[in-house]
């Protein structure tokens, strides 16, 4: 589409300058930027193989200026994508080149902390890791903590309903989300949940998750849990893949739920180790990463129990953290894991399906003959417990075909993934690059049903128009996250 | 336990239905028909539709047909040491899954073990058209599409009615104790506050002047939090009747029955008859104008549930606008275009 500009604005032949003059109005001084030159932050998120520059980029500060930069989209019919810290690995915060990118990252208040009940208030734009922070001289934490925490959203993660290492135990974001405060695109402020997180239907639900399709969040109420007494990590050596994977699967059928419990094999640890220097015993075919916390005795009696479970399946050494710089030196190769395995190839694709845990020993190995089978190499480090699979398979785009067959290997994993009754993400998101596996993994009539309740909120598809639920016609794209000559969005945050 | 499978012709029943524009009433094991406003409609019996259909001790989740019984589950799933995640009410042993799902309750376990909604990981609904649909799945991280499986929980099956569901299972605990205590309810608040994440809690009440703590967990755990808790010891059954609301004091016919939902150090209330989930969510016998009891509860930041009583004239959910209202008759409008499902139960214009 060709813009021509009027007045200092981009206006594409539909937007008249009566609507950027009124956007002007509600967004005064540097609350509204529209050269070229201060787009360019704003072009991608966390998946950066997707560029696109919107038209403008709003910056309010306040829930009025949300609601009046709303109504004014609707009335103009102008696509609307919210945006909190563009951490997002699905494109989800990817403009539109006729829309403008909402953002609400100035919008990081701390409205209000609550230590008798325990729940904190807080502006969309608030950091995840902030939350913890500021609550932290009372004992209390927030709970999800995806590795993203030091710069994404409270709003971002209420739309990707995000996880961390600690959701086996504390549960994802809808789990410790008790209320939201939404608008949707005509403007009209909505809450839903409350104290106990219901309301009539479970729209709360419905909103969590909803990858910013149904609203713009402006307030979320959040659940603080108390600190816990004591933290023990365990590191476990095994001779081969699938005996951690089984020892993973033990754990879990014991009854066991850790606060984390992580899984990374040869290539990973090979990768890492030279990444960070960590030493893995000779011989050291995979490990499992677990953590247990709570009171002194209940973490002390879990601690006994996890690891009398994973020496009885084959661990052959195990190394354990009991402070927290002995626990920073243990999880180091699995922080690292991604970018230490983004330096052994030019490009890797990140996989996000998830599978019931008793699959975790056959998936695995399907997965290793399917990588034997292509000739292309795959790293696994991902949450075990939870059965959230993040096969990274390695490759090199200047060669040709090579991507094709990148994406022929991920959707057979994906294809396993469905197979054992598991889904296509299980933290990432379907975003703009996992449309085709929603159309794997849902009927068409289920896909109707999806878009009748995006339009009961957005009838005109105003918020991120075209994402994470596919039109029949958008069903061909393969999913993944990629990442070219070893660069990851991010860089610098800790990776899980 | 029984082992039938009627989607075929629940389907068929509600595309009829939908054909003809009338109305069905969707009944369970028929136990607690009297919650929420009459419908209105030809009752169509799920009680049939019965079974267990996949069991995965090791994976700690189950997937059953949604006319089971919930004591034929807990049962079934007793038998390998394990015990449904979310604490389930009951109005008897006819009362099924299915009808637990649609009223959306759960029992004195909530604050700790978490919600039946929670605990519910996919669904297989026919809709109001008569489709049958499935929605999330069996594992616990699950971000493909919107999350229809809890839009269903507390929905009183006026959005879909609820052929199977897929439920997460947790170890049953090794010992079980409950300590009564005499203290005003400032100091049970402190006191909760204190245990809460230190002691294996599993329920908290307050009524007659009284805090009940229930202790789950590894028998050693129990008995030294129990010796840290002192009061006396009461009987475990306690618990169990304020998960199914037959206490004495909620035995009330002549007067309405509310859930107040409330921050759970709040205050007492005027006509609280049992405070359960530590606080959170109080049990309201009374008289009182179904105005006062939602002002009571907005004031303080929540929400009045009207669960049931002698007036069926009223709303169930307090809604606190026009305009989400008529987003949620949207929402059902998407999923029941015809209003055909459980219609005027849970608004008077659905
Ligand atoms: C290094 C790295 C590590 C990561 N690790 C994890 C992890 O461990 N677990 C995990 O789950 N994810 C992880 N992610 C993904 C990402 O951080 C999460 O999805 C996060 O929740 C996105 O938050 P954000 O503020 O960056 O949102 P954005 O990326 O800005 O937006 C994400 C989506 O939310 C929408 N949105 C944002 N704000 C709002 C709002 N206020 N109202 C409505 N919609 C809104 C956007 O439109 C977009 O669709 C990781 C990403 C990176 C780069």
């Amino acid at each position: 589409m060709q813009y021509t500009r009027m007045e200092g604005f981009p206006v594409s032949p539909t937007l008249p300058g009566a609507f950027w003059r009124a956007l002007r109005k509600v967004l005064p001084g540097d609350g509204l930027l529209v050269k070229s030159g201060e787009l360019g932050a704003y072009e991608c998120d966390g998946l950066t193989l997707y560029k696109v520059r919107p038209l403008a980029v709003a910056l309010p500060r306040t829930r009025e200026q949300v609601g009046a930069i709303l109504r004014l989209c609707n009335q103009y019919s102008v696509p609307v994508v919210a945006r909190g810290a563009g951490t997002s690995l699905s494109g989800g915060a990817l403009p539109r080149p006729d829309g403008i990118v909402l953002s609400l990252a100035r919008l990081d208040r701390i409205l209000a902390i609550d230590t008798a009940n325990r729940t904190a208030r807080l502006e969309p734009g608030v950091r995840n890791a902030a939350i913890s922070e500021a609550v932290a001289a009372h004992g209390l934490f927030y709970a999800p903590d995806p590795s993203s925490q030091i710069a994404c959203t409270i709003g971002g993660n209420v739309a990707e309903n995000a996880g961390g290492v600690h959701c086996l135990k504390y549960g994802l974001t809808l789990h410790n989300v008790l209320a939201v405060k939404m608008f949707t695109p005509d403007g009209v402020l909505h809450e839903f949940g409350g104290p106990t997180a219901e309301g009539p239907l479970g729209v709360l639900a419905l909103v969590v998750g909803s990858e910013g399709l149904l609203g713009v969040v402006v307030e979320v109420t959040v659940q603080l849990k108390p600190r816990p007494q004591c933290v023990i990590a365990v590191l476990a050596a095994f001779p081969s893949l699938a005996q951690a994977a089984a020892a993973v699967q033990s754990v879990i059928a014991a009854g066991i739920v850790p606060a984390g419990l992580e899984l990374m094999d040869k290539l990973a640890l090979e990768a890492a180790g030279a990444y960070t220097g960590q030493h893995y015993p000779p011989g050291t075919g995979a490990v499992v990463l677990a953590e247990v916390d709570g009171s002194e005795e209940a973490c002390a009696a879990e601690h006994r129990q996890l690891r009398a479970l994973l020496e009885a399946q084959g661990a052959f050494a195990i190394e354990e953290a009991h402070t927290d710089a002995e626990r920073a030196l243990l999880w180091a190769g699995r922080k690292a894991a991604f970018p230490a395995v983004g330096r052994l190839a030019p490009d890797y694709y990140c996989m996000d399906g998830t599978i019931p845990r008793r699959a975790l020993v056959g998936v695995l190995t399907e997965i290793g003959a399917l990588s034997a089978q292509y000739g292309l190499p795959v790293a696994n480090v991902f949450h075990a417990g939870d059965g959230n699979l993040h096969p990274l398979i390695l490759y090199d785009a200047r060669r040709p075909g090579e991507l094709a067959r990148v994406e022929e290997l991920g959707n057979d994993i994906l294809k396993l993934c469905l197979a054992q009754g598991g889904t296509i993400t299980g933290e990432h998101g379907v975003g703009v690059e996992k449309l085709d596996g929603m159309c794997a993994q849902f009927s068409p009539a289920e896909l109707v049903v999806f878009h009748a309740l995006k339009a009961a909120f957005d009838p005109y598809t105003l918020l991120n128009r075209g994402k994470a639920i596919p039109t029949p016609a958008r069903c061909v794209e393969p999913g993944g996250m990629h990442v070219h000559g070893g660069r990851m969005p991010f860089g610098r945050l800790e990776r899980f | 336990m029984g082992d039938a499978d009627l989607t075929e012709s629940v389907c068929a029943s509600v595309r009829s239905a939908y054909e003809r524009n009338a109305p069905i009433e969707v009944v369970g094991g028929g136990s607690r028909r009297d919650f929420g406003r009459a419908p209105i409609g030809e009752p169509l019996s799920l009680a049939g539709h019965c079974g267990i259909i996949g069991y995965e001790p090791g994976e700690y989740v189950i997937t059953v047909r949604s006319g089971t019984p919930i004591a034929d589950i807990e049962a079934a799933v007793a038998a390998h040491g394990q015990m449904l995640l979310a604490e389930l009410p009951r109005a008897d042993q006819r009362s099924t899954i299915g009808g637990a799902v649609a009223l959306g309750l759960t029992g004195p376990g909530r604050p700790y073990r978490g919600s039946l909604r929670d605990a519910v990981l996919g669904v297989r609904v026919v809709t109001g058209t008569g489709q049958l649909l499935r929605f999330g799945g069996q594992v616990l991280k699950n971000v493909a599409g919107f999350d229809v499986s809890r839009l269903m929980v507390g929905a009183y099956g006026t959005l879909g009615v609820l052929l199977d569901v897929t439920l997460r299972l947790a170890p049953r605990p090794e010992e079980e104790a409950v300590r009564i205590l005499h203290c005003d309810w400032p100091a049970a608040c402190s006191r909760l506050l204190h245990w809460s994440g230190r002691l294996p809690l599993s329920g908290a009440s307050y009524y007659g002047d009284h805090l009940r703590v229930r202790l789950s967990g590894d028998g050693a755990l129990v008995a030294r939090a129990a010796a840290q808790i002192g009061g006396d010891a009461a009987p475990i059954g306690e618990f169990h009747a304020l998960r199914d609301l037959r206490l004495a004091r909620l035995q009330t016919p002549a007067v309405a029955l509310w859930r107040v939902l409330v921050p759970p150090a709040t205050p007492l209330g005027p006509a609280e008859s049992i405070i359960d989930w530590g606080g959170a969510q109080r049990f309201w016998a009374t008289a009182e104008a179904a105005a006062t009891v939602r002002q009571f509860a907005s004031d303080r930041g929540g929400q009045a549930v009207w669960l049931k009583g002698p007036d069926r004239g009223g709303d169930v959910w307090p809604v606190s606008s026009i305009a989400t209202l008529a987003l949620l008759g949207r929402l059902k409008g998407a999923l029941d275009p015809h209003h055909v499902l459980n219609r005027g139960r849970l608004f008077p214009a659905w």
